[in-house]
């Protein structure tokens, strides 16, 4: 076994209650969508929750499932930032413009 | 004050010979991997929130029965596939082989349901609501090419993720392959199971029927 496979820890982190508590989670999280589909609230309030509430499921899947929260913090610092930079980036070029051609639509 | 920082420097996880992030080069190349291909996805969702946005007229086929529990029971099987994956990586890190490939063969049972649902619920699409990639009846044509090209992507990844899975499985059965190829397959299956965590409100729930 090389120096850096020694090195490195297979501590798994986080147990199987840990585990199976994220998982009911992300279930609950999925019945909040559906159940919110079918209440009659305004469109970016509904957007704005189905949308947050994507956001936190997937920092439980990045976290708890993919290790994310177990690993070096300079793992999360050298991919994600740069993630996030690019998605602001991609809307700062779509948002604007899909904004601009519903105001432009004839009344 | 010189010998300090070169003692420093030394120490340093920067200094060369091991991973500064602790992690293998496979299980590192998988992360740069998945950052490339969220970006996909990220771009792929943005441009069909651009045309849903730009659309009045976009069209709300999908009824409660079969599409919208289809959907959720698809979202059921790929999050407890995620969960089986971590039992997986979990029994394989403290050696249980035979253990590691039943939760391996259990999350592609989950992907495997996973895919079949989906190409039901595309036929459904295809043969009861007029719905191909380039036509519709409802006259947003950008509708089944967006529904199409997203869904699609999801799940050729998912294909690609059990055929991947069944050569770790057969490979760990064999005594063959370590802990952390495991580990590392169970990343991209995280992944594609996160992808979908986006897909199922944005694609499904934004177009239901109510």
């Amino acid at each position: 076994m090389s120096a850096q496979a020694e090195a490195i820890d297979h501590n798994d982190g986080a147990t199987t209650k840990t585990f199976v508590t994220v998982w009911f989670a992300l279930l609950f999280m999925t019945g909040i969508e559906v159940f919110l589909t079918y209440e009659q609230i305004p469109t970016l309030i509904f957007l704005t929750a189905l949308v947050g509430l994507s956001v936190i499921k997937a920092a439980l899947i990045i976290a708890y499932f993919m290790h994310l929260k177990f690993e070096r913090l300079s793992l999360f610092l050298t991919l994600f930032p740069m993630l996030i930079l690019c998605i602001i980036l991609m809307l700062v070029m779509f948002m604007p413009d899909s904004n601009r051609l519903m105001m432009m639509r004839p009344r | 004050m010189s010998q300090v920082n070169s003692a420093a420097t030394m120490t340093s996880v920067w200094s060369g010979g091991r991973s500064p992030y602790a992690v293998n080069s496979k299980k590192f190349g998988m992360w740069l991997f998945i950052i490339s291909d969220a970006l996909t996805f990220s771009a792929l969702l943005m441009a069909y929130t651009y045309v849903r946005l730009a659309t009045p007229n976009w069209p709300t086929p999908f009824h409660f029965f079969p599409s919208i529990i289809f959907s959720t029971v698809m979202t059921f099987c790929l999050l407890s596939s995620s969960l089986t994956m971590v039992m997986g990586v979990h029994a394989m890190n403290h050696g249980n082989r035979k253990a590691a490939v039943r939760w391996i063969l259990a999350t592609m049972l989950g992907g495997a349901s996973f895919v079949a649902l989906h190409l039901t619920e595309w036929i459904n699409l295809i043969r009861n609501e007029h719905v191909t990639p380039f036509d519709n009846p409802w006259g947003v044509p950008l509708f089944g090419g967006t529904f199409f090209a997203l869904t699609g992507l999801h799940m050729t990844h998912v294909i690609i993720g059990l055929i991947y899975l069944g050569i770790i499985a057969f490979a760990v059965s064999r005594g063959k392959f370590k802990a952390e190829d495991v580990e590392v397959s169970g990343l991209y299956w995280h992944f594609v199971d996160l992808v979908w965590m986006f897909i199922f409100p944005l694609v499904y729930l934004m177009s239901a029927k109510i």
